[in-house]
């Protein structure tokens, strides 16, 4: 259950290059051994290009259930293609092109079978800046479960999705108000709710804290710890505080010269950030470049 | 949160019958434009094939007589074109300048915000409206008479928020830095409008006339107010003389009852397309000749 | 080492202080500044010229018709005996071919704009906005010998043959035809600001191309959009030549599309043309409909500007 944090011992995290590191509770007695966990998704050799232009080039990782992945790296590294790729979302952009194979609970997502509108209903994103549709609150939560032919209770689902995302509390009373009309940091959770709504089981988050203040930040960073218990989430963050408070895993990506974004290291967040392997993520993690 | 057999059975995307019906909006968009173009097709095919017989030499020297086969359009081409030159006289300077006012002097508050307004209404006034102001402004008051010059004036005024809403535009796609630097070198504000901005705006500011000015050729409505729609068999000497003009003719032509009119009211209408078609193909040369001759 | 008789030198072959190119500038500038409010006076200048010759002669005309009889009569017969003043005839004759015209505009417009916003490569976008744009700017006359000789003939005659040679439904088909560019354009442009994100969240919960056009996009412009559509309407309303050529003569209280009736504008062309003398109270009838005219499409408009000001949607 996420509560609003107390103001007086409330310490606002600060951005220095030196990292901090801070296990939050819920995860510390959990052993992160990734070899025997089911995986949510598995990159074998996946590679991307807009038109010409290479974004990625042969990521190969697992993502396990029921954690919380981050993905790290300098702005420009493929970060957000990457996991634009696991929901197909690249596909919206004309000249994108993608090989190699992404297996989501055993299926290539990139197959000709696989329907991209059916794949994205079970996986959620919630973007960087909160896009809330100009419509009610109610209304956009429950958009996902009426355009996916929901058949149960609209107005259960809405409230339980609202409860998850911790914004129950404070819309109970105004449903029918513009989601446009709630703060920031509500926005998001609205945004997040929305995602909930259609019962996905895995999360991407696309930056998702960049745009809010600390306060919401906070709240948000709270929320994930605890949607992982239920969902898989993929976190992609240029803040690295942020990536070793909230995951259990972290994938660190670099992009070269040519702009192509390469998988440079990938493992248990607290050994990343404590002795990483690579001197590359060592100079990152320190503050020397990014 | 683990999705039981029972509540997946709650879920029915029906993603296939969702695809088919979004294929079938594309459908219906392709149709809906398919529509408009074949219409606006059969509106230029039409009118090519029932007017192009009655086209010659003589149709365009010669006067509109009782007799359709002996009927001509130069009266109402040379009243087009005279028009056509005052509302360039007028309305063009009187526009730019108001546009400039507008852009890059008006402080903006109550009194920027009101002009805008009423120059965004008087767009929007029906065009027989301003037939009435010019027939009792310039006809009457005046005392210009049902002349060359009253029609010219009005048509002028019609045409102005066109110039206005237009020149404004292109002064706004101007990017400010241009300004900025002028100023910075100890210019007045009427040299850097002269000498930068003005100059950078002109083939928006071009394009922009020769709209207003196809949209002023092709009014009529004012003019019926204006002009006697006698028969204008002479061609204008004076601003005070009465005139036609080549919209007017062919109403003129259409309004008769008999088939040979209707006909060479076609062949008039070509001659006014085809004078449109002239003018927006200038319209394009032009711009793209200033268009090369500023880079930023 | 600069000594003073260095910097005498040094004066005498720097070149004069412009002191009085300055003042001219300014008054030039000043000037210009003059000339400039002068001629932003004509915009205003034309619109009081409007309002007062409307009030005026309108004034005249209510001397001796009463108002209620001209905004409840149904008769409109100023130049025969016995004369009746009742506009509403007129007013009929208007709102039934601007009907027509938005019934044919305004849907089709939506559709092509929606198309052009979300489904139209650039391709399909290079011939279409053009044709939008010649459609646009064909003059008003054509479309109405197009009514009279082509659609009425060809189209509506075959289907109903009782159909009079001058109708309302040919005037109203062309006078949509004119304004279908304006719902199109208008409409496109409503939805291209509508932001990207809002689409793609859309697509993220699994939507297809048509849901996120109708129910995110639409729902998103529908001021814009809506503005469109009255001003279609208000273009409809004072279109006069298509009309004047195409629906008839002849003012009638009807809602049947297929007779010959007679709009606002084109009774005003009709005396116009005629040799009605100038002072007389027919005459004047002319400046009274047209204070009709005049007012209801003021009103439309500004709805319009009003709909767009308040409702539109405002994303931080």
């Amino acid at each position: 259950m996420v509560t609003a944090p107390e103001v007086s011992g409330f310490v606002p995290p600060t951005h220095t290059p030196m990292v901090a590191l801070r296990v939050p509770e819920p995860l510390a007695d959990r052993e992160p051994a990734p070899e025997t966990l089911e995986h949510a998704f598995e990159l074998h050799g996946l590679s991307a290009w807009y038109g010409t232009s290479q974004a990625l080039r042969n990521i190969s990782f697992d993502i396990p259930k029921h954690r919380v992945t981050a993905v790290i790296g300098p702005s420009g590294c493929g970060k957000s293609t990457l996991i634009r790729c696991l929901n197909r979302m690249n596909d919206l952009i004309p000249g994108f092109r993608a090989e190699g194979h992404v297996t989501y609970h055993g299926e290539d997502i990139f197959a000709a079978t696989t329907d991209a509108v059916l794949l994205r209903r079970h996986i959620g994103m919630v973007f960087q800046k909160p896009n809330p549709f100009p419509k009610s609150v109610f209304d956009n939560v429950a958009f996902g479960p009426r355009i996916n032919g929901y058949a149960g209770d609209l107005r259960a689902l809405v409230e339980e999705s609202l409860r998850r995302a911790a914004l129950w509390d404070e819309v109970k009373d105004k449903l029918s108000a513009s989601g446009l009309a709630l703060s920031g940091g509500q926005q998001q959770r609205l945004c997040i709710a929305r995602a909930l709504a259609v019962e996905p089981d895995v999360l991407l988050m696309d930056e998702p804290c960049s745009a809010l203040d600390p306060i919401a930040t906070y709240r948000i960073e709270e929320l994930i710890t605890d949607l992982a218990h239920d969902y898989s989430i993929v976190i992609v963050t240029h803040n690295m505080q942020q990536a070793s408070r909230v995951s259990d895993l972290t994938a660190f990506l670099l992009a070269g010269e040519e702009r192509t974004g390469e998988l440079v290291e990938f493992g248990p967040t607290r050994d990343l950030f404590t002795t990483p392997k690579d001197q590359r993520t060592e100079a990152y993690i320190t503050g020397r470049f990014g | 949160m683990s999705v039981t057999a029972a509540d997946r059975a709650l879920w029915r995307p029906r993603v296939e019958q969702r695809r088919r019906t979004g294929r079938g909006f594309v459908v219906l968009c392709y149709a809906a434009t398919a529509l408009g173009l074949l219409a606006l097709l059969v509106l230029i095919g039409d009118t090519l094939v029932k007017g192009a017989p009655y086209l010659s030499w003589d149709f365009l020297t010669s006067y509109p007589s009782r007799f359709a086969e002996r009927s001509g359009v130069l009266a109402a081409l040379v009243g087009t074109f005279y028009v056509g030159l005052i509302v360039i006289v007028v309305a063009f300077p009187l526009g730019i300048a108001t546009a400039v006012w507008l852009e890059e002097y008006a402080a903006p508050g109550a009194v920027k915000s009101i002009l805008q307004t009423n120059i965004g209404n008087l767009a929007g006034v029906p065009s027989i409206i301003y037939g009435m102001l010019g027939l009792a402004v310039f006809v009457r008051a005046l005392g210009l008479q049902r002349s060359l010059l009253a029609g010219g004036l009005t048509i002028a005024i019609l045409v102005l928020p066109i110039v206005i809403i237009n020149s404004q535009e292109a002064l706004r796609a101007v990017p400010s830095g241009l300004r900025h630097a002028s100023y910075a070198l100890g210019a007045t504000r009427w040299e850097t409008v002269r000498h930068h901005v003005l100059p950078a705006a002109m083939p928006g500011i071009l394009t922009g006339t020769i709209l207003a000015l196809s949209r002023a050729i092709g009014e009529a409505a004012p003019i019926i107010l204006i002009s006697s729609i006698a028969f204008i068999a002479f061609l204008p000497e004076s601003l005070l003389d009465s005139f036609t003009i080549l919209p007017i003719q062919i109403f003129i032509w259409v309004s008769k009852p008999q088939e040979a009119f209707h006909a060479i009211a076609a062949s008039a209408i070509i001659v006014l397309l085809a004078l449109l078609l002239a003018m927006n193909a200038v319209a394009i040369v032009l711009r793209d000749r200033a268009r090369r001759g500023t880079r930023w | 080492m600069i000594s003073v008789a260095d910097t005498r030198v040094a004066s005498a072959r720097r070149p004069p202080r412009p002191a009085r190119s300055l003042a001219r500038r300014r008054t030039t500038d000043r000037t210009v500044t003059a000339l400039l409010l002068l001629a932003t006076a004509a915009s205003v200048l034309t619109t009081f010229g409007i309002v007062l010759v409307l009030i005026f002669e309108t004034f005249e005309f209510l001397r001796v018709v009463p108002l209620t009889d001209f905004i409840f009569g149904t008769e409109w017969t100023p130049l025969f005996d016995p004369k009746r003043f009742g506009v509403l005839p007129l007013v009929s004759g208007t709102l039934l071919v601007a009907g027509i015209a938005a019934l044919l505009a305004m849907p089709l417009g939506l559709v092509i704009g929606v198309f052009l916003s979300e489904y139209a490569g650039a391709r399909t976008r290079s011939i279409v906005k053009p044709f939008l744009e010649i459609l646009a700017g064909v003059p008003t006359v054509v479309f109405g010998y197009f009514a009279l000789t082509f659609v009425t003939p060809n189209l509506i005659r075959p289907l109903i043959p009782g159909t009079d040679v001058f109708n309302a439904a040919a005037a109203g088909i062309v006078v949509g035809l004119m304004v279908l560019p304006l719902v199109a354009t208008i409409s496109e442009d409503a939805m291209a600001a509508v932001p990207r994100s809002l689409r793609e969240g859309a697509y993220a919960l699994g939507s297809t191309d048509l849901e996120v056009a109708l129910r995110v996009v639409v729902p998103a412009a529908l001021s814009g959009i809506a503005a469109s559509f009255i001003l279609a309407i208000s273009r409809a309303v004072g279109e006069t030549m298509a009309v004047a050529i195409a629906a008839g003569s002849t003012p009638v209280l009807t809602l049947d599309p297929f007779r010959s009736v007679q709009t606002m504008t084109g009774y005003i062309a009709q005396v116009s043309l005629g040799d009605t003398p100038q002072q007389s109270i027919e005459f004047r009838t002319i400046f009274a409909v047209g204070m009709t005219l005049f007012l209801m499409t003021l009103a439309l408009n500004v709805a319009s500007q009003v709909i767009v000001r308040r409702y539109r949607n405002v994303y931080q």
